[in-house]
């Protein structure tokens, strides 16, 4: 049982399960489920991302994805915009997501490994002509998505939104990948101390560059589906995903340090940050009071769970 | 050609050079764009803005000599704005005690991290909401008043050199004095460096840590006062952009992620690059859109020159 409780990313589920029945509390249990299941969808997309920044931070310190905001944005609007609202053109716009999150990866490891710039600087500033780009492309448009990407986005079967089974299925996929493949146990070990990892015969900069490109890509993916979300890519649209896509990943219970990392804490935070603000929102909190709190909130939650995890 | 300046110029030097450099590279080719910037009205115009972002450039440059990054400078920066357009302006008393009492929330924050060994990224990026909060809380919908000193100060225009560039000379010489060149400001570097033999000859670095971050707390207050100055009114998401510009400002003045390699005047000559890059492409004509992807192109274009210079020192 001490065992089991001192699962890193068991302070996230209790989090987002004790937020969520203050808040049922407060409201008497009317609209729970509804909240619940918004929290499903947007925690999705949080989830989505938040998998792609796990495995880089997970690389060692130092290593985090500033860019994955603009990639979201750049990945959006090219695809909106390319798809034109036709149904037909889905796939293209898929692919071309895709491409761009590999695109903006690409481009982000050849500064890191060719100019050797420190990761956080080389994505940050590769984020700033990235966003440039989508500024430039967009021009203001905003280009409605194709109907079944908006239908998928929103879908539920029995109360579910299939988003959110999509992306559970995505995340059990990426936990084998982390526990179950020698790519994730190069990640781990890369983590935990490179020199040995390279000395141990694992190809370092290969799944360096490996774990960038995913990152990206997932959050070239990340766009595609929010802009179908929410009815049009915007300029702004990946701005919270900066900090949140890592508050995700260091309240689900991965140490920032790298080398430990896991994919059920992710659901679990994201779920707890969403199902937090609307919290403070159930109970009237006005914008200043309900930013101060999530903050205070989440430093808590790290204060809390550093000291329960201090192992070494 | 090339080896044969290796030979004049020792890598270590051109390393130092190259802040400097690049800032006059861009600031000769604004002067050859548009010569109307060489007087110093257009001199003024073009680097006022450019104070602000230095101060908050110093600020992290303290919390990073002690290899530790501050994601919350940009929303402090705004918050500290926002309590000089009120509270400073209406009842000096409160806003003195305000922004004195953040500037001792940042030494908390120093202490807490080190005291639980907490990732400072984490700490700091829920710090940006607390701040960004308290804005929003201390000044709603965007107004106030620059207090008249500070507007007075921002505005001053002494004969022959303009203030921004005096203001400039003077952050990054007093910084310099202190962090580089006294004793104090050695021990405080070292807590980067080698803090287990600075623990071993007896310094705090709990101490160490608490000063870095106070006075980090200190020239971000002094930032967001400033920038008031310029733009007499506030708002909560004025300066949230300084946070990424402070950081690659460091960076791009020849500052290392560990290791307490640091240096302020590099601090503010990368500051006012980043604050110039933007006028640049405007005075080019080209696209505005393309204003903060300029920035991210001189960034580069300024590390990769670095990495080649590295490369030059590694042969020899």
């Amino acid at each position: 049982m001490s065992g089991r409780l001192r699962q890193p990313w068991l302070w996230a589920w209790v989090g987002a399960a004790a937020v969520w029945l203050a808040t049922a509390a407060f409201t008497g249990g009317t609209g729970s489920a509804q909240v619940l299941s918004a929290a499903l969808t947007f925690g999705a997309f949080y989830v989505i991302v938040a998998l792609g920044q796990m495995f880089v931070i997970t690389l060692g310190p130092g290593n985090v994805d500033l860019s994955i905001p603009a990639c979201m944005t750049l990945a959006g609007t090219v695809s909106m915009k390319v798809m034109g609202g036709a149904a037909a053109m889905l796939p293209v716009g898929l692919v071309l997501a895709l491409l761009i999150g590999l695109g903006v990866g690409t481009v982000n490891f050849a500064l890191i490994r060719l100019l050797r710039i420190p990761p956080i600087i080389a994505t940050l500033s590769s984020s700033f002509i990235f966003q440039s780009a989508a500024i430039w492309y967009n021009r203001g448009l905003r280009v409605k998505p194709p109907e079944p990407l908006a239908d998928f986005t929103t879908a539920r079967i029995a109360g579910v939104p299939v988003i959110a089974l999509a992306v559970a299925a995505l995340a059990v996929a990426m936990h084998l990948l982390l526990t179950r493949t020698l790519y994730g146990r190069a990640v781990l070990a890369i983590g935990q101390n490179q020199r040995a990892a390279h000395l141990a015969g694992i190809r370092v900069e290969r799944t360096r560059a490996l774990t960038y490109l995913m990152c990206a890509t997932l959050a070239g993916l990340c766009g595609f589906l929010l802009a179908g979300f929410s009815g049009g890519a915007a300029l702004n649209m990946g701005e919270e995903y900066l900090l949140s896509s890592i508050a995700v990943v260091v309240i689900g219970g991965t140490s920032v340090a790298g080398g430990y990392s896991n994919v059920p804490g992710l659901w679990g935070a994201a779920l707890f940050l969403f199902l937090l603000v609307t919290m403070l929102n159930t109970f009237g909190a006005g914008a200043g009071v309900r930013l101060v709190l999530t903050g205070l909130i989440i430093i808590g939650v790290i204060v809390a769970a550093s000291g329960g995890r201090r192992r070494i | 050609m090339a080896s044969q300046i290796g030979n004049l110029i020792s890598p270590r030097l051109l390393r130092a050079l190259l802040p400097p450099l690049s800032l006059a590279a861009l600031l000769v080719t604004i002067f050859w764009l548009q010569p109307r910037t060489q007087s110093y009205f257009g001199l003024n115009l073009l680097l006022n803005l450019a104070i602000p972002i230095a101060l908050a450039t110093i600020a992290q440059m303290f919390i990073l000599c002690v290899n530790e990054l501050d994601l919350s400078i940009g929303a402090f920066v705004s918050l500290c704005a926002c309590i000089t357009a009120t509270w400073l302006n209406d009842t000096p008393l409160l806003g003195v005690l305000a922004l004195a009492g953040l500037v001792g929330v940042y030494a908390l924050l120093g202490a807490l991290i080190h005291l639980r060994n907490l990732p400072s990224i984490v700490v700091t990026l829920g710090m940006s909401f607390v701040w960004l909060g308290l804005a929003v809380l201390v000044l709603p919908t965007p107004g106030g008043a620059a207090p008249g000193w500070i507007r007075s100060l921002m505005t001053l225009k002494p004969p022959l050199v303009p203030f921004p560039i005096i203001a400039a000379v003077a952050i990054a010489g007093v910084v310099h004095v202190g962090l580089m060149r006294s004793a104090f400001g050695t021990v405080l570097r070292g807590a980067g460096g080698n803090p287990a033999s600075l623990a071993r000859a007896g310094w705090s670095i709990l101490r160490i840590k608490m000063t870095m971050f106070a006075l980090a707390g200190f020239f971000g207050a002094l930032s967001g006062m400033a920038l008031v100055g310029l733009t007499t009114s506030a708002d909560a998401n004025i300066a949230l952009r300084y946070t990424l510009l402070s950081i690659a400002g460091v960076i791009l003045g020849g500052g290392e992620f560990v290791g307490g390699r640091v240096s302020p005047i590099g601090a503010v000559i990368g500051a006012v690059t980043l604050a110039l890059a933007g006028s640049f492409l405007s005075f080019l004509r080209l696209n505005p859109d393309w204003q903060i992807g300029a920035q991210g192109a001189i960034l580069i274009l300024v590390l990769a020159l670095r990495v080649l210079i590295s490369r030059g020192e590694a042969r020899r």
